[in-house]
């Protein structure tokens, strides 16, 4: 223990120098220039059936897109988050791109165009297989998991280019395939479990979603399998003025368990454009997910030109009893984010658990938090949200904590702290609660902070510089959720919080 | 090394003077002491030395080692060798304490030209200040003066010092909160730095700290000035007759 204390310490000082010679600004912000393949510009039913033959779907998943579609018509998009959303023409929106000499999806990693791996291995995400995640390994000798893998199904605009390991992973039982692949070659589970956590209709975005989603990954953990290696899915939006839609499902069948990072960079463009994701999680009997987001679109510039407008819907279905969820979301890009993972806790013994950073600078704006639905006996939930923001941003925590009639001895604790840099920023704390048992228990904690500046005086009496010494107090602030997240992703995390609040000071 | 020529400080919030023409010169391997009473003006000095935001400098020149020492940055002051051991260190939830020492040494080293310090020897420098200076293990894991009692919180002040290495420090009320014990600890850490190429300003209330960190010069400063200036036994008077032989020294000067 003492000495993994100890490495991951120097691993935040290693972190500091290459934020330093990263040199600051959105580093992803680069475009692949490949040919690529549009629907026509907007939105009817005939983009709907385009989608869907485009991904060679059968006649069941089209009529599931066309009810979607019809529903969305209807539906209006919610004005009561705390974001300031300039109109979105849905008309004026590309729904499907793909790099043009991808008709053919390709059967292995070999027959990827090069250029579309050469963007990953930019972006530092390895698609080779075999190819270790680089990291602490070299940091921590006695580090058993030198063997260490990760899954990657990488999605490019609206498709995915490949997914690795998929061999060993089959070996194990485990299904990881992009979710196009899955409606082709696992209908039964598909057609059981899409929509089960997020219908159709849940909400304006997740209703435009259902009805023209292009890909995404698909999960499935069979009984008694704890999957062998992390898995791991890289949005990467490319095409411009295209809106990105992907669907995650992951399935843990009973005592199973997957570790599931999630992450997502754009190019740096002028105008803005639209995400709207939605990820179904499905825990059954003592079966446990954690799923990890950095999330890293681009937020804009500093005057607030461009960015990514991120509408996310992600839901967890605790079924089974004492099934566990781990939701851990770092939401540093993004021009606007709303976005509120959520745990519904129908079996007894269930727990849902929510740890969140969620970082605004110069004009982003993010309505961002949990629900906690306590519906069986004895469940538990954690909620942990620290929010930061810098500039002129905006950055609110909005979470629901609800204790249903019958969930006896449940309990909730929430701590929402909140930290301001400068004073042309805003945080605001949202919380509801709702408790309809007696036997349970809610606690909520807030805390509204500014980097002190006797913190800052003090680093720099030592002779550390001002952006560094804010990079240091501010990921102290966060250490608690930084911890939740797996080793690799908490070091990405680390860089991004010192990137993402480059200029907020001084 | 460090000279003060006439140095007039008022405070920037509220117009008020708290620094009345200060002069002062303080040469290699040097031990000052600064005594005085309550509000005489011995923190805002440190705090200017330091580089603290909240103070104006309405006249005089402070000069280390040849160059405007009121014109650097704090942490340029910092890498040209100036240490401030904290009245009261501040706590940096969820900075480890490993974290920040490597940090601050490292920007240093690369402020000065030198090559950063590799994880390895790093740990093998500190963890040989932390046992000289009786620090566990435990609390080396713990975040930046989180949850340590005041003694820990000076003694962790003391490591960080032998730790960057710098050539003029100010200890500002180190003994405040310090039980006997952790003074000589704390003492012995500073008696073991010392060297001839090393200055210290140390300032107190009190003499007892001087029992252990033996002066060569002790100031007497009343009203923003130093009114008196003698040897170590100036200190020892100070202990007898308390400081209201010289309040009436201060007052006659303006």
């Amino acid at each position: 223990m003492a000495d993994n204390y100890q490495v991951r310490d120097v691993i935040d000082k290693e972190t500091l120098s290459t934020v330093r010679s990263v040199g600051g600004n959105y580093k992803y912000g680069f475009s692949t220039d490949i040919e690529t393949e549009y629907a026509p510009l907007g939105l009817n039913e005939d983009i709907v059936k385009l989608i869907s033959k485009k991904n060679d779907e059968p006649e069941w998943m089209l009529d599931w897109r066309l009810k979607a579609f019809n529903r969305w018509k209807k539906l209006k998009q919610p004005e009561w988050a705390l974001l300031k959303i300039p109109e979105i023409d849905f008309q004026d929106q590309y729904y499907y791109a793909r790099p043009a000499n991808m008709k053919e999806k390709p059967k292995s990693l070999d027959e990827v165009d090069p250029k579309l791996l050469e963007t990953y291995s930019k972006l530092g995400i390895p698609l080779t297989e075999q190819k270790k995640l680089a990291g602490v390994i070299e940091e921590n000798p006695e580090d058993k998991s030198e063997n260490r893998k990760v899954a990657v199904d990488a999605v490019f605009d609206s498709v995915s280019v490949g997914t690795t390991f998929k061999e060993e992973l089959k070996s194990a039982g485990v299904i990881f395939c992009s979710i196009s692949e899955a409606i082709k070659e696992y209908p039964d589970l598909v057609k059981k479990y899409l929509g089960s956590v997020v219908p159709i209709s849940d909400n304006f975005f997740a209703c435009l979603n259902a009805a023209v989603f292009s890909d995404g990954s698909f999960v499935y953990i069979p009984k008694g399998v704890r999957c062998p290696m992390e898995l791991s899915t890289y949005f990467r939006i490319n095409a411009e003025n295209t809106g990105q839609f992907e669907r995650t499902l992951i399935i843990a069948d009973k005592n199973s368990y997957v570790s599931y990072l999630e992450g997502c960079t754009a190019p740096q463009r002028d105008e803005s454009q639209l995400h709207a994701a939605v990820v179904e999680l499905v825990i059954l009997d003592d079966a446990e997910i954690k799923y990890s987001t950095v999330q890293n679109w681009f937020p804009g510039d500093e005057n607030g030109v461009g960015g990514i407008y991120n509408f996310v819907t992600k839901r967890a279905d605790c079924r089974g009893r004492n099934s566990k969820v781990m939701w851990t979301q770092v939401e540093t890009g993004s021009a606007i984010t709303w976005k509120y993972p959520s745990c519904v806790l129908k079996g007894d013994n269930s727990s849902g658990e929510f740890y969140s950073i969620a970082i605004t600078n110069n004009m982003q704006q993010a309505d961002t938090g949990t629900k906690m639905i306590h519906l069986g006996k004895n469940t538990n939930s954690r909620i942990v949200s620290k929010g930061i923001s810098a500039g002129k941003a905006q950055n609110t925590y909005r979470g629901l904590v609800q204790i249903g009639g019958r969930s006896h001895n449940s309990r909730n604790f929430t701590q929402c702290d909140s930290l301001l840099i400068g004073n042309k920023c805003g945080a605001h704390t949202v919380p509801y609660i709702e408790v309809n048992n007696s036997s349970a228990r809610a606690e909520h904690e807030a805390t509204t902070s500014k980097v002190d500046e006797d913190q800052l005086f003090y680093c720099m009496q030592r002779g550390i510089g001002e952006e560094d010494a804010v990079a240091l107090i501010v990921n102290g602030f966060c250490k608690e959720v930084l911890q939740a997240l797996p080793m690799e992703f908490a070091m990405e995390a680390q860089k991004l919080v010192a990137i993402s609040l480059e200029g907020s000071v001084g | 090394m460090l000279n003060i020529d006439d140095l007039k400080v008022s405070l920037e919030e509220e117009e008020k003077q708290i620094i009345k023409g200060l002069s002062l010169s303080i040469n290699p391997g040097e031990v000052h002491a600064i005594m005085g009473p309550n509000g005489s003006g011995k923190s805002t000095l440190s705090s200017v030395l330091a580089g603290k935001d909240g103070y104006i400098i309405d006249s005089g020149t402070v000069n280390f080692d040849g160059s405007d020492l009121l014109e650097a940055e704090v942490e340029a002051r910092a890498a040209l060798g100036i240490f401030m051991a904290f009245q009261y260190p501040i706590e940096i939830p969820g900075v480890g304490n490993m974290n920040f020492l490597r940090t601050a040494l490292n920007s240093q080293r690369k402020t000065r030209g030198q090559e950063e310090l590799n994880a390895a020897d790093f740990l093998k420098l500190v963890r040989g200040i932390a046992k000289d200076l009786e620090i566990s293990d435990e609390m080396m894991k713990r975040p930046v003066n989180v949850g340590a009692s005041g003694g820990e919180k000076k003694r962790n002040e003391i490591l960080q010092m032998c730790l960057l290495e710098p050539r003029f420090v100010i200890l500002d009320e180190t003994d405040s909160g310090l039980d006997v014990d952790a003074m000589k600890l704390v003492s012995k850490g500073v008696n073991n730095f010392s060297s001839s190429s090393r200055s210290f300003l140390v300032i107190t209330h009190y003499q007892r700290l001087l029992n252990y960190i033996v002066p060569d010069f002790v100031h007497i400063m009343v009203d923003g000035r130093i009114v008196k200036t003698g040897d170590k036994s100036l200190a020892l008077h100070v202990e007898e007759t308390g400081y209201k032989d010289f309040l009436q020294l201060g007052k006659g000067k303006h």
